[in-house]
């Protein structure tokens, strides 16, 4: 079995790259970003492990932050809570984890498991749940293959710590996990119910800590030789251009706790006349060119600063910004019938059948 | 009302005199390196008619790029003693965390983390820790640290914990100068914190700069009271400015096209300031320029500003110019030769062909030598010309927030750059004064207020009603007068994740100066 080292180089890459397949939710990594600067400073490395070299009977620690990202622009994030997760839900099990995997790839959660895994010196594994950014706790890979959504711990940085041993339904979990969320000031360091590693690598979407680390350099290395960074990112994934324009309206309203909204596109270059309009509910969810929607989740939409190709945020997206819309695949799992029960156009409330890009 | 505008840029001081809205004279002289002096010699030039002491003047409206030159330039700053309340949250990323080392080093004399600080919705994060504070004083007070930066968790929302760590370190360290970042607004922490560590490394220059301006203005027999220019086009009065000199960093910029609209009488319209080495242009909303909304680094440090949203590219009146054959595309700057225009261009006796030569041999401009720049041709000018349109065509639509045509006013000294057709603008606008646009801007210049703040449970009305109420009492205690107060900006944004209904509301509000 092999462990690769992930250099900080690795991780100023991680951070780009997961804000693209963020879709334009996922939040920032730059809190992430400064914690493992410091941690390497310190001396701390952090190694990177394949599913495939797990063996059947060990455990996998799933992590996540969650909460508002503007409660977290004040509170920061202080990289020994999301390990203070992580040993809590070994204390409650009695488990030692193998090692440590992002419940989602997209946005700042894609740095968490590596701050838990500096901490307790254990790999991080190289696979997530979601691929990207989902806005619930049940757009998994791990809810489609029906495993159990049970235990959860939460930790508050002030040492409020909760496990909750039992749920019947991921929803649920998602319901009950939010309430303690909000108590805690609405923001939580969490650990998910943790997976065999039969599980993960039966039901784990692989590769994805490469794919973010992948995309990141290609982004940074255009950028720093000035060449084109979205030609970059393609020549890297095999995604397909959707669109190039100017923001002209953006839309937002909160309900539910939830950011929902649109933005219209003027386009330019081969889009010239033509109008596309992206709806998110914290990320982009459903694109529309002339009226007709031509992607929508869980293919994955990302919108990219024309000029430096990093990914523009649903909170962040602004009048005059100069975009790309691209489309990279989605994971396989999500394309099954019951993965599009939980994160096709219809769990987003939109009456419109699935058709992927990809589709010929 | 007649007040004086000075804008101390980094080749020239220029001031202007103005009485009843009317631009009486104008002059420009060489900055110095001590500043005051440049300041002291465009006074002179513009007393020398008499017209200056022989009446009171209401205000003199100072806008200075000193503040953010020591930063940049790691020159003047103080050792800065950080107290943060907030623990045990985000130990791992103290005070300085993600400064640029060198300049850390500079300012860093201490950081101080205890426990305080808020929730999002008011509850206390942690209850205030008076003890902790105290000690850190002692130690501060131990270490002969003045300039002090207090920071809080959700410090905009509630800053009472920030104020009573102030009274403690107040009364355990005589003389210190403190920041409270509540004072510089916006929610992010780490960039609030950022630019209040900034501020407190430069309390001891704003004072020392302003007491000179002081001297400089007594010393010229002028008797008026003195402002300082802020980013956002307002003013603040000395005594405030000086405690908050990071709110005077790009001021410059701002006076521009702040005077731009007063020249030409339109609030909303697109300006061009065309200097030496760069254009900037930018967007004027009800007569004051668009905002950045997003982190604005200062000398390698991230933090959140009232900044105009500027784009800035190389076309200048020193710009050289390539001109191109049949392979290469003629192609101007971004080079230039800057304030050498005068020896080191062609029309000038120099070598280096710039946009003012090109000019000059245009008959567009009336300087230097004609004759040596007779070998530019028309169809080689017409060129060059062409190619600065299609920069400034490419920028304008960059800054556009809206389809359809607007106007443009084109100010600056490199102003003769910008043809009078352009694609997407309706008409480009020339002003009388226009080269001094920036310190027409300085002498007109109002008071602000702002408040960036969440409100929960109410209306999206009554939010915007409650945060406008805020900003109209912070624009009055900033001395403009409340019958004149204007709203300039709101914003609301919902937030996610949040319970109930969360809305941050952003309102700025602006008023005429209050007399007396």
């Amino acid at each position: 079995m092999q462990l690769r080292d992930i250099t900080l180089d690795d991780i100023e890459s991680l951070a780009v790259g997961a804000w693209i397949l963020g879709t334009g939710g996922g939040g920032s990594s730059y809190l992430g970003l400064l914690n493992m600067r410091a941690l390497y400073a310190e001396g701390h490395r952090v190694q990177l492990m394949q599913p495939e070299d797990l063996a059947d009977d060990d455990w996998v620690a799933a992590v996540s932050n969650m909460g508002a990202p503007l409660v977290g622009q004040e509170r920061l994030t202080d990289s020994r809570t999301i390990a203070r997760a992580v040993a809590l839900m070994e204390e409650h099990t009695g488990h030692t984890f193998r090692g440590i995997m992002a419940l989602e790839i997209g946005g700042g959660n894609s740095i968490q498991p590596l701050m838990a895994a500096a901490h307790l010196k254990r790999p991080v594994i190289d696979a997530d749940m979601m691929g990207r950014a989902y806005p619930e706790a049940q757009m998994t890979s791990v809810a489609v293959g029906d495993l159990k959504p049970y235990p959860l711990t939460t930790v508050d940085v002030r040492g409020l710590e909760s496990v909750v041993e039992k749920v019947p339904t991921w929803k649920w979990m998602e319901r009950v996990s939010r309430k303690i969320c909000v108590e805690y000031g609405s923001i939580a360091s969490t650990c998910k119910a943790p997976r065999s590693g039969a599980e993960v690598k039966r039901w784990g979407i692989h590769g994805t800590t490469t794919k973010a680390i992948k995309i990141g350099t290609a982004v940074r290395k255009a950028q720093k030789a000035h060449e084109d960074p979205i030609a970059a990112i393609l020549s890297v994934e095999p995604g397909k251009v959707l669109y190039r324009g100017k923001v002209v309206d953006v839309e937002r309203r909160a309900t539910e706790g939830f950011l929902r909204g649109r933005t219209r596109f003027d386009g330019s270059d081969d889009w010239r006349g033509a109008t596309m309009e992206l709806d998110f509910q914290n990320e982009w969810i459903v694109a529309r060119l002339d009226g007709q929607p031509i992607a929508m989740s869980p293919d994955l939409i990302c919108v990219l600063d024309s000029v430096s190709g990093e990914a523009v945020g649903t909170e962040t997206i602004r009048y005059g910004q100069r975009v790309t819309v691209i489309a990279l695949p989605p994971p396989p799992v999500f394309l099954t019938e019951r993965g599009l029960h939980f994160v096709g156009p219809r769990a987003f409330n939109y009456d419109i059948d699935f058709k992927s890009v990809f589709q010929s | 009302m007649r007040r004086i505008g000075i804008d101390v840029g980094g080749t020239n001081t220029d001031a202007v005199l103005i009485e009843e809205g009317k631009v009486v004279r104008a002059v420009k002289a060489p900055t110095s390196e001590d500043v005051t002096g440049g300041i002291l010699e465009a006074l002179a030039k513009l007393g020398q008619t008499g017209e200056v002491a022989s009446k009171p003047v209401d205000g003199v409206m100072i806008g200075t790029t000193h503040f953010i030159n020591a930063v940049i330039q790691r020159k003047h700053l103080s050792k800065v003693a950080a107290l943060r309340l907030g623990m045990p949250a985000a130990a791992s990323l103290p005070p300085f965390c993600d400064w640029p080392q060198d300049l850390a080093e500079i300012v860093r004399g201490g950081v101080w983390m205890v426990e305080g600080g808020h929730e999002y919705d008011g509850r206390p994060f942690m209850p205030f820790d008076a003890e902790g504070v105290r000690k850190a004083a002692r130690e501060m007070q131990a270490k002969g640290l003045k300039a002090v930066a207090i920071s809080s968790i959700f410090s905009p929302l509630d800053p009472s914990h920030e104020r009573q760590a102030a009274e403690i370190v107040a009364a355990e360290v005589p003389g210190a100068v403190i920041t409270c970042s509540s004072d510089l607004g916006r929610i992010g922490l780490l960039e609030r914190e950022n630019a209040g560590l900034l501020n407190a490394a430069l309390a001891d220059l704003a004072r020392d700069t302003i007491a000179a301006f002081e001297h400089a203005i007594r010393d010229s027999g002028i008797r008026a009271a003195l402002f300082i220019t802020q980013n956002d086009g307002t003013v603040a009065e000395a005594a405030q400015a000086a405690k908050l000199p990071v709110y005077s960093f790009a001021s410059g910029a701002t006076n521009s096209m702040r005077g731009a609209a007063y020249l030409s009488g339109l609030a909303d319209a697109m300006v061009a300031d065309v200097g030496g080495t760069t254009t900037d242009i930018g967007q004027l909303r009800h007569g004051f320029p668009r905002e950045a909304n997003s982190v604005v680094q200062i000398g390698g440090v991230r933090t959140l500003f009232r900044m105009p949203d500027l784009y800035s590219f190389g076309l200048g009146g020193g710009s050289h110019v390539a001109l191109g054959d049949r392979n290469r595309g003629t192609k101007i700057g971004p080079l230039s030769v800057g304030y050498r225009l005068m020896k080191d261009g062609i029309a000038f006796g120099g070598q280096q062909l710039t946009t003012t030569d090109i000019a000059v041999a245009a008959g567009k401009l009336d300087l230097g030598d004609r004759r040596r720049v007779a070998d530019f041709d028309s169809a080689t000018c017409d060129r060059v010309f062409a190619e600065a349109k299609r920069m400034v065509e490419e920028s304008v639509d960059r800054m556009k927030t809206e389809a359809g045509s607007v106007p443009l006013i084109a100010v600056g000294g490199g102003a003769f750059l910008i043809p009078d057709k352009l694609e997407g603008v309706s008409e480009v606008i020339r002003v009388a004064h226009g080269d001094c646009a920036n310190a027409v801007g300085a002498a007109i210049a109002q008071v602000s207020g702002e408040v960036d703040q969440i409100f929960r449970d109410l209306t999206r009305s009554d939010a915007i009603a409650q945060a406008t109420a805020i900003a109209n009492d912070r624009a009055v205690a900033a001395g403009a007068d409340r019958t004149t107060l204007k709203t300039i900006e709101t914003e609301d944004m919902p937030i996610a994740y949040l319970p109930g209904n969360s809305l941050r509301v952003r309102v700025r509000v602006v008023g005429d100066v209050a007399s007396g």
